[in-house]
């Protein structure tokens, strides 16, 4: 059987496992819209400040939604595996001829699925309330396709997490760290916007800054190399390291002949 | 009846203390959030101040202290409430309740405990914020009131939580513990005073609790008049309304005993 | 079914940090179709051995073979014969029966129909036919041991790992699975390797049994052999009056040496056999000593295991109640 199809099946138990437990799933959709629309409302007035390059903040803020998704993500499929590594259902599946990576792929499917359900839901969500992506029909789709692209990136580090450390609780305390991150970047306000020069120089080595900046250029802006390259880079970073870093940790964990 | 309950309580809140002391990094959640919002909205937003129509003499960092301040009494409740819940799953709460079958100790303890933790981590907030050279222009009275009425805030989350766990038995609701304290938390002017709120979010702020305790504790923190009695009206009941439901709720669970 | 589909184990070690030799130098074989015991205590390195020899865990010192493959080389090869039903049994709760038989099946390159049609007939004889649908979360500790040994079936494995197939299950759970067990190995020439710390089940199972503690075999055989090498049948009698309990001892005492018994009664080792037995009630009708309750007692498995280490492994069940 090849490798394509067994990555096919432990994504698709991994997937089917994760929407059948609301609590996974109902936090990734409500709680990057309740902060949305607090943030919406309650920082419209920045809007006023000159230069800010949009009068709508929900056009400014709705791509943080996507950010969000994805951490929420990472921290699914972290859990998610690190407790199928706890029951020994990973040594379950080391017992067939799936190969290593494989397993570990398809275990993280079911947090990414979550994302892209969320994805698609944001973006719905927003259009609704007014958002207007200024690169049309395309840019949503590239978004789209740019938020799924890093949520897969993202539930690689929960993968990692989950090899190395091997125990749920740990992969979820992990959460606040990388909620931590997402305040110390754009999430808010634009770079020049930031007065304290301590505060900028955190948010400009975030990569979670040039994610956010990348997908909010598709939104406001319109196309621009220059914001959209650094976030598919980053993704793309983010992902090479943290599986590499799994499928490593993974040969520790599950010592298979 | 009365010392009964107040050793049950002191039995509690050792407990607790006693966990927070072998194991200090317990604390870290409830410090993390608030410090980091602290960091975020202080050092990030700071450009917030010059917004249009916005006035406050203590300045931002102040201005936003003060909700993570109170952010920080109400963790600090969750997170003791939390412990109610984990000794469901333990079972250690039968023993407790075999032990000490009245609630109103029990409750106590949980809620001094909560205003401990919440008193250390505040204590830690506030250092930090001076450190970073926050302005304190209310007199320490004003700044005494300010803790006073955090602490109900406190008082009212834990037993919040305590009702949730006492009725749930699971640490599995977890989410559901802090999601309704955050939306009351946020849905309140927490970047820019209420004048300068817009349309539904303005609305939701203009009733809800939480609004009338920030600002007055703005008030306390900057020196400024603001409507105090009202604050501590609302908080107090908040508090004495969430009693009201953590009883009922552990009386509900515990027909048989209690 | 394979040529050849036993099991060699040559001086096999397992270390683990902070010194533990949870296996310590293990030589055992095992015939193809053969059922075999492995009994021991908890922590004696039972799992350990297992994990090991399917591949999951790799020696630290010695040499395995399933089915002619080596477990430290062979693993792809070793996977493929055999199937493994290991202690804990993990499941997905948020999975069905039928989910679980469906993923084991592909990822075994059974094709979709055979998936279907072999997952049934499996479900079916493990008697999970009716809960195949439901999610295995709601599952009983039995029915998720059995579904576990039906998915260690799947891909006809010509060598089965059962770690504590029986732990925690019914009387009648315990003995359809020993059914099933002797099946696969007198039919279909499948040969089980068990784990158990269940004297019975060895006695009843095994075909041979190796008596694992502390990481080391103390003793291995037949059942029937390893018990003759206890010999002596030993007597137990219980005195209707709790006050006779030292005249029934000196009595007793006249027959052979003092065995282990209940507090309520005397037991020796008769020196010349049940023959004795008759000789004993005269002497205790002799001697006026009502008994309520005498008992013949085999050598048993724990016998062996106490002769070995000293120690009882049924601790608590030496202390049976007398049947009056
Ligand atoms: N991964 C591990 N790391 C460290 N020590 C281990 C590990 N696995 C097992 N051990 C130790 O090795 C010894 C044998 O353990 P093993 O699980 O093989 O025993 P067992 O016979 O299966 O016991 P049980 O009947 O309780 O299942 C024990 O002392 C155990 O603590
Ligand atoms: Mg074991």
């Amino acid at each position: 059987m090849s490798s394509t199809s067994q990555l096919a099946l432990i994504a698709r138990r991994s997937v089917s496992r994760t929407f059948r437990q609301p609590v996974l799933v109902v936090p990734v959709i409500a709680f990057p819209l309740i902060l949305l629309a607090v943030n919406a409302a309650g920082l419209s007035s920045v809007t006023e400040l000159p230069g800010f390059p949009t009068k709508s903040y929900i056009n400014f803020a709705i791509v943080v939604c996507f950010v969000q998704g994805a951490l929420f993500a990472a921290i699914s499929a972290g859990t998610e595996l690190a407790s199928d590594i706890q029951t020994g259902f990973t040594d379950r599946l080391a017992l067939t001829p799936a190969k290593r990576w494989v397993v570990l792929a398809g275990a993280t499917a079911g947090g990414a699925s979550i994302a892209v359900f969320g994805s698609v839901i944001y973006l719905v969500v927003g259009l609704i309330f007014g958002v207007e992506i200024d690169t049309g029909v395309v840019g949503a789709l590239v978004l789209l396709a740019l938020a799924i692209y890093t949520a897969i990136a993202f539930a690689g580090i929960g993968a990692w997490l989950a090899v190395a450390t091997g125990s749920p609780q740990a992969v979820q305390g992990m959460f606040p760290l990388l909620f931590v991150l997402l305040f110390l970047s754009t999430m808010s306000l634009p770079l020049d916007f930031i007065q304290k020069e301590w505060f900028a120089t955190i948010v400009e080595w975030n990569p979670l800054t040039y994610l956010i900046d990348g997908m909010r250029g598709l939104v406001i802006g319109g196309w621009d190399a220059s914001t959209l390259l650094p976030a598919i880079a980053v993704a793309t970073g983010i992902m090479v390291i943290t599986f590499t870093g799994a499928s490593r940790s993974l040969r520790k964990r599950v010592q298979r002949t | 009846m009365i010392s009964s309950t107040l050793s049950v309580s002191l039995a509690v809140l050792r407990r607790v203390m006693i966990q927070t002391i072998k194991n200090p990094a317990i604390i870290i959640p409830s410090l993390a959030f608030p410090l980091v919002f602290l960091v975020a909205f202080a050092g990030g937003l700071s450009i917030v101040a010059d917004v249009p129509g916005f006035s406050f003499k203590g300045g931002y960092t102040a201005f936003q202290f003060v909700f993570v301040f109170t952010q920080t009494a109400a963790f600090g409740g969750i997170f003791t409430g939390y412990r109610i819940a984990e000794d469901y799953e333990s079972g250690f709460a039968r023993r407790l309740l075999i032990a000490a079958p009245h609630s109103a100790g029990i409750l106590l303890g949980f809620v001094l405990a909560g205003l401990a933790r919440f008193f250390l981590t505040g204590l830690i907030l506030w250092g930090i914020a001076l450190v970073a050279g926050m302005n304190v222009l209310g007199s320490p009275l004003e700044i005494l009131a300010m803790w006073l009425l955090a602490a109900n805030v406190s008082i009212a989350s834990t037993l919040w939580v305590a009702g949730l766990a006492f009725r749930f038995q699971s640490v599995d609701i977890g989410s559901f513990m802090q999601m309704p304290v955050f939306i009351l938390l946020f849905l309140a002017p927490v970047y820019v005073p209420l004048a300068l709120l817009t349309g539904w979010l303005k609305l939701a702020a203009t009733y809800n609790p939480v609004t009338a305790i920030l600002a007055a504790n703005r008030g306390f923190i900057s020196g400024e008049e603001s409507k105090a009695l009202l604050a501590f009206g609302l908080a107090v009941g908040l508090a004495a309304l969430m009693a009201l439901w953590a009883v009922r709720q552990f009386h509900r669970a515990h027909r048989s005993v209690a | 079914m394979a040529r050849d589909n036993g099991i060699e184990v040559e001086g096999i070690v397992r270390l683990f940090g902070g010194g533990i030799r949870a296996v310590d130098g293990v030589d055992l074989s095992v015939a193809p179709g053969e059922i075999y015991g492995f009994l021991g205590p908890n922590g004696a390195g039972k799992s350990t051995m297992v994990l090991m020899l399917v591949t999951l865990l790799p020696p630290t010192e010695g040499r395995a073979t399933v089915a002619g493959f080596d477990v430290a080389k062979q693993g792809p090869q070793v996977r493929t014969v055999i199937g493994a039903a290991l202690q804990e049994a993990a499941l997905d709760s948020f999975l069905t029966g039928n989910e679980h038989m469906d993923l084991q099946g592909g990822l075994h390159g059974l094709s979709r129909n055979e998936r279907r049609t072999r997952g049934a007939e499996l479900l079916e004889r493990v008697g999970l036919s009716d809960a195949a649908g439901r999610k295995v979360g709601g599952y009983s500790g039995g029915m998720k041991r059995r579904l576990d040994l039906a998915l260690a079936l799947l891909h006809r494995p010509s060598v089965l790992f059962l770690d504590e197939p029986t732990t925690g299950l019914d009387p009648q759970s315990r003995s359809a699975l020993w059914a099933e067990v002797e099946r696969l190995s007198r039919e279909d020439g499948v040969t089980v390797f068990l784990t158990t710390q269940y004297l019975e089940e060895a006695d009843v199972l095994a075909d041979r049994v190796g008596i694992i503690d502390h990481g080391k075999l103390v003793a291995e055989g037949t059942p029937t052999e390893l018990k003759a090498g206890i010999g002596q049948v030993s007597l137990e009698a219980t005195p209707v009056n709790p006050n006779d309990r030292e005249r029934l001892a000196a009595t007793l005492a006249r027959f052979g040496e003092p065995a282990a018994a209940s507090p309520k009664s005397v037991a020796v080792r008769l020196a010349a056999g049940a023959a004795q037995l008759a000789d004993v009630v005269r002497a205790l009708d002799a001697d006026s000593i009502e008994v309520a309750d005498l008992q013949l007692h085999q050598p048993s498995l724990d016998d062996v295991f106490l002769q070995q280490t000293g120690r009882s492994l049924e601790g608590e069940e030496v202390d049976k109640e007398p049947a009056s």
